[in-house]
């Protein structure tokens, strides 16, 4: 038996308790994740406050600077605009908007395959047919078909990804859904009379957050990901808005004189979706019921 | 005393389908026809070994599913091809304890939780404090102090975790309890104690239970009547010291035969049965159980045998009349066994 914690500090989502919140903290890769999410987070919301310059200031005399140039610390771009605050700026979008998007895209997947996976049957195959369409397009180019056609905005951007990046949710959670359904304490619940939603939000969704939460920090590792795609090709976030893709874009034609316009936004997507994952893989080892008691 | 759940004719069948639009190739017939009449007050053990339909049996009697066909009768209400809403009322009389302990609690909720949550379905004017009183109260009728409502099902242990299993069943005051296999996942020792559980709250509490085993010395233990199944059917029906001094069904004798003794140098016949139970995919003809009784005869396949009278309260659904069947010698109940050994 384990030991038995303090009534006070029990949580109704137990699994934020004891052993798993130890093991995800003796996951080093994990944790330099998580702390390197939140220095990004922290510098892209708060660092714009302490730089002399904001995104859309325009100093002609100096563009070009390389990195440390004066009060420029990591240069100008070909409008003498400063990266620092530029980088800052747009990782406040880029951020929200993969964020956001996790945010959506978990929710639909989870709203999706709860019902799938909780009344089987032909409504499991219906759902899980569309996930399957859904799958089966190649994401980038309907993205960029719906891009094209929509106004971008970072709104509509956010609503892009959440919509084609929601299906692996979907399938986790059916998956999971469908194997605590056959449990019995959803047939007691059941045998009370317990209304369909109660026994899907509240007897089976707290047993299948784990992978829920797994799988939601992988995907905004991928939202972010997309959305530097789109927004390099052009069909993203317009400038004058920043953001970590579209600096990418702008930064092409001048890669040999001027490096430091893609290396700088490029490390900022780099250290956001690798932390992302290595947070994704350390809670899928703490939260794995195989793995604690 | 007066019937308070019939079921006439009732049918469980499950098609198998092949591939997404496949048509059914074949229909498991886990409850074949079973007619079957519980009275108010007794507690009926239902025995038969695995696969043949007893717990399916008991879960479509809770109408955990629609019956494929047939009528479960409520007090004389039918209860089958009712919605979900119309089932509502019903739900609070009759209610099922189920055999693993450790599926059978939400491991993400509390005690507490777990036991007030039927009240919020059928009394939702209840407060939380008066809820959490109640179960409070249910937990120490169990055998459980009350201080221990506030913990986590994985703090427990089997017997402790049936208990509260139980509990939660007793929690909507119910007038009818399916038991399925409640001690079959538990030590004998523990099995010992959750069977007095029964017992008492049976007592105290004037419950019916239908209770689901394979295990004849719990049902000897527990039931006042026991039917017995085999492959969905029904094969006999007896007091429960009827049945164990003078079976009327071949394979009700092959049953006993084969239960343990508790008797230290016991020696009786034992009759082994041929092979396995047939599928319940394509049953035998006539008597589902011929082709592993010792005394079929060529009129077994011709027609299903019926449940005849053969005794006060006793029906068996065999045809031979003629056959003298070795009893169970140990009737489980403790003190007639105590009485055999000296």
């Amino acid at each position: 038996m384990t030991a038995i914690p303090d009534p006070a500090t029990r949580t109704r989502f137990a699994i934020f308790r004891g052993p798993r919140v130890r093991k995800f903290m003796r996951h080093r890769l994990a944790m330099i994740g998580l702390l390197t999410i939140i220095f990004l987070t922290l510098a892209c919301f708060f660092g714009p406050y302490l730089l002399p310059y904001d995104e859309l200031y325009i100093d002609l005399r100096a563009r070009f600077s390389p990195p440390l140039t004066g009060s420029h610390i990591l240069g100008t771009d070909p409008l003498g605009r400063d990266i620092a605050a530029r980088l800052f700026s747009a990782g406040q979008i880029s951020l929200t908007v993969g964020f956001t998007a996790m945010v959506l895209s978990t929710l639909i997947g989870t709203v999706i395959g709860v019902v799938a996976g909780y009344f089987g049957g032909w409504s499991r195959i219906g759902l899980m047919r569309i996930v399957d369409a859904f799958l089966s397009f190649p994401s980038i180019f309907l993205m960029l078909t719906l891009a094209a056609f929509l106004k971008p905005s970072p709104t509509m951007i956010t609503l892009i990804i959440a919509v084609t990046s929601w299906m692996e949710v979907a399938r986790i959670v059916e998956a999971e859904v469908r194997g605590q359904s056959s449990r019995d304490f959803t047939a007691a619940a059941r045998m009370v009379g317990a209304p369909h939603w109660w026994i899907m939000g509240r007897e089976i969704l707290p047993n299948v957050i784990g992978p829920i939460i797994v799988a939601a920090t992988l995907t905004v590792a991928r939202a972010i990901l997309l959305e530097a795609y789109i927004s390099f090709l052009g069909y993203g976030i317009q400038p004058p808005l920043p953001s970590w893709g579209n600096m990418l874009n702008n930064a092409q034609q001048y890669l040999d004189s001027a490096p430091w316009l893609a290396i700088v936004p490029g490390v900022a997507i780099t250290l956001a979706v690798t932390s992302f994952n290595f947070i994704g893989d350390g809670l899928r080892d703490a939260l794995d019921a195989r793995s604690v008691q | 005393m007066s019937t308070l759940i019939e079921t006439i004719d009732l049918k469980q069948h499950y098609p198998i389908r092949q591939g997404l639009l496949g048509r059914p190739s074949a229909t498991v017939r886990a409850v074949d026809g079973i007619n079957l009449r519980i009275q108010r007050g007794e507690v009926l053990g239902l025995v038969g070994e695995s696969g043949s339909g007893k717990s399916t049996f008991g879960r479509t009697l809770m109408m955990m599913e629609q019956p494929t066909s047939g009528s479960v009768l409520y007090n004389g209400v039918e209860l089958a091809g009712r919605s979900h809403t119309a089932l509502h009322p019903y739900r609070r009389r009759m209610q099922m304890v189920f055999q693993d302990p450790f599926s059978s609690l939400n491991p993400r909720m509390t005690v507490e939780d777990s036991l007030t949550m039927p009240l919020r379905f059928h009394q939702p004017a209840l407060s939380a404090r008066q809820r959490r009183d109640e179960a409070a109260e249910t937990l120490e009728r169990v055998g459980l102090p009350r201080s221990m409502i506030s913990r986590y099902p994985h703090e427990f242990s089997g017997g402790q975790r049936q208990r509260i299993g139980i509990a939660r069943a007793l929690m909507v005051k119910p007038e009818f309890i399916v038991a399925d296999e409640p001690v079959s996942a538990l030590d004998v020792s523990v099995q010992a104690q959750v069977l007095n559980l029964f017992s008492s709250i049976r007592e105290t509490l004037g419950l019916t239970i239908l209770f689901v085993t394979h295990d004849l010395a719990v049902v000897g233990h527990i039931a006042d009547r026991v039917a017995v199944m085999y492959l969905g059917q029904v094969m006999e029906i007896a007091p429960t010291r009827a049945l164990f001094t003078s079976p009327r069904h071949p394979y009700t004798e092959t049953l006993l035969s084969a239960a343990p003794q508790p008797a230290v140098g016991a020696r009786r016949q034992r009759i082994a049965m041929k092979g396995e139970p047939p599928s319940p995919l394509a049953p035998p003809s006539g008597c589902v159980f011929r082709t592993r009784c010792a005394h079929a005869q060529a009129e077994c396949a011709v027609a299903r045998p019926v449940l005849r009278p053969r005794g006060p309260g006793h029906l068996s659904a065999c045809i031979r009349d003629d056959l003298s069947l070795v009893p169970g010698v140990a009737e489980a109940r403790p003190d007639q066994a105590r009485k055999r050994m000296s």
